[in-house]
């Protein structure tokens, strides 16, 4: 795998990842794994289904890294997603950012997982006993006010 | 000639995740108004969409050759 950040339909290897943003100038490197959870408010998930928009998945995800650049000094990002069945405890997403120090990588995994809930086309759906559906965003929308990302989700800063 | 892309309920609306229209020249507004009113798409006017796999707005002109995908609210992570 030569790619910083890719979509897959097999199992993500964590150590991948972290190998991608591991180098001399790193005294961290955080990981965010994102997993599949069973229950959710009381509803019992028997599986998840993610599909993606891969090609577009794959440069929104490399948007992400950039704009972690952007805002934190020295930051190397790497960020896989899988796709495809899931069961209960896997993993759907690895993301690892190496900076000098603790804090920066902190906080710029944190913001590489709610930027994914924005802009990359990836959807979840859910497999319950009693039925499925197709998750919204994040704030459990199921539709966009506007077309759009709103603007403040468009931009770098 | 435009592919049109479909993803999660739109795609199950839809029943398959591509169509290719013949058009060219035309805005987002009209694809969607003009040639996808057949289908079932209710929820359409509530997606994003993305020309060329950038995102896109209704005024934006489509031009033959290139791929608009629709992108209901995306759920990652």
């Amino acid at each position: 795998m030569d790619k910083q950040f890719w979509i897959t339909d097999q199992i993500i290897d964590v150590n991948e990842c972290i190998s991608k943003v591991t180098r001399a100038e790193a005294g961290a490197i955080n990981t965010f794994i994102g997993t599949v959870r069973e229950f959710t408010k009381g509803k019992r998930t028997v599986y998840l289904e993610y599909q993606a928009y891969a090609s577009m998945a794959e440069k929104k995800l490399a948007q992400i890294g950039e704009e972690i650049a952007s805002k934190w000094e020295n930051t190397e990002t790497s960020i896989a997603h899988r796709i495809g069945r899931l069961e209960i405890s896997d993993i759907a997403v690895v993301i690892a950012v190496s900076t000098p120090h603790r804090n920066d990588a902190f906080e710029a995994s944190r913001y590489a997982i709610e930027r994914i809930k924005e802009i990359v086309p990836i959807w979840k759906k859910e497999h319950w006993e009693n039925g499925t559906l197709w998750i919204g965003d994040q704030k459990e929308n199921i539709s966009y006010e506007k077309s759009m990302p709103k603007k403040e989700d468009m931009q770098n800063d | 000639m435009i592919d049109v892309l479909f993803f999660a309920e739109l795609q199950e609306a839809v029943g398959k995740g591509k169509i290719t229209i013949e058009a060219d020249g035309i805005t987002v507004k009209s694809l969607k108004t003009n040639f996808l009113s057949d289908y079932n798409l209710e929820n359409i006017d509530h997606a994003m969409t993305a020309v060329n796999e950038e995102y896109a707005e209704e005024e934006t002109i489509i031009k033959s050759g290139d791929t608009v995908a629709f992108i209901p609210p995306v759920s990652g992570g």
